[in-house]
């Protein structure tokens, strides 16, 4: 038999086993990861994004330590990859990927979405940028933006904060939170009314 | 070696991967390209030790900008790249 072959549940309680047994890793610390995993979703980057638009020094704190950031708003982030913040400016429009595989800031915004992880988007990103916002996903940046893609290749993990669109002036942190998707975060849309 | 911000670098044209079982976390186009230090980012095992369960000696890591028409031969003139490397895939440039 091979592993391939081996039932997946008696495979997964032998590993579980082991690593208790070798101290790698406890049961409690096991369940502790999984409920942080599941628990992560593209709200949380949006609380972060939220607080960055209306509290100016929480947007300096993020922009130096997004994982310092992220905990502050109890984001659990032990034992993840730290976290970087790329700001959105009027000049400048940051796109990230992962040319190399499917790394994603999962701590702040979940799993990361089918197209993330596909082959297309990924050599698309860094060879035709431009091409791929604007024909996959609609987002034409105006001539004057330059456009930085960041290939999430090695320990960081990378997060948009885009700019706060025009309209929400006034609103509370909940409501503009409520309009940052996933794409926003990635760069491949932009936060709109 | 570490670069300062600023400091023009180019990533070494190796294969590793031509001579046998690797794992590179130095994507293929910026291989022999020439970029721009962005900053250090810290210094973290090396990858390429740590996926084969061999003692991995920490690497300064840094953020490098390249320019993307330049390495595609197409593109928006002043759109970028900017890519996590191993000060050991670096050189001065």
């Amino acid at each position: 038999m091979t592993i391939v072959e081996t039932d997946g549940e008696k495979l997964l309680t032998a590993l579980r086993s082991v690593l208790a047994a070798k101290g790698i890793a406890s049961p409690a610390e096991i369940a502790e990861r999984i409920a942080s995993t599941d628990s992560a979703n593209p709200g949380q980057g949006a609380r972060m994004v939220a607080k960055a638009w209306t509290d100016p020094a929480y947007r300096a704190r993020m922009l130096e330590d997004g994982t310092k950031a992220a905990e502050e708003l109890g984001i659990p982030m032990r034992g993840m990859p730290p976290l970087g913040v790329l700001e959105d400016s009027a000049d400048v429009h940051n796109l990230i990927v992962c040319t190399l595989c499917s790394c994603y800031p999962r701590a702040v915004l979940g799993y990361p979405p089918f197209w993330y992880k596909s082959a297309g988007y990924r050599a698309r990103a860094v060879r035709d940028p431009r091409g791929l916002l604007a024909e996959e996903w609609g987002t034409v940046l105006p001539d004057h933006v330059r456009l930085r893609v960041v290939d999430s290749t090695a320990d960081y993990r990378w997060m948009v904060l885009p700019l706060r669109p025009a309209g929400t002036e006034g609103w509370d942190e909940q409501r503009l939170a409520s309009i940052v998707r996933e794409g926003d975060m990635i760069g491949v849309t932009i936060p709109r009314v | 070696m570490m670069f300062d911000p600023g400091s023009s670098v180019r990533v070494k044209n190796d294969w590793p991967e031509t001579r046998g079982p690797a794992h590179i976390r130095t994507p293929h186009y910026v291989r022999g390209m020439q970029g721009t230090v962005v900053r250090w980012l810290g210094a973290f095992p090396n990858p390429e030790d740590l996926a084969f369960a061999r003692p991995a000696a920490t690497r300064a890591l840094y953020h490098v900008r390249f320019d993307q028409p330049a390495i595609w031969q197409e593109g928006r003139a002043g759109d970028e790249l900017v890519v996590e490397i191993f000060e050991h895939w670096l050189e001065p440039a």
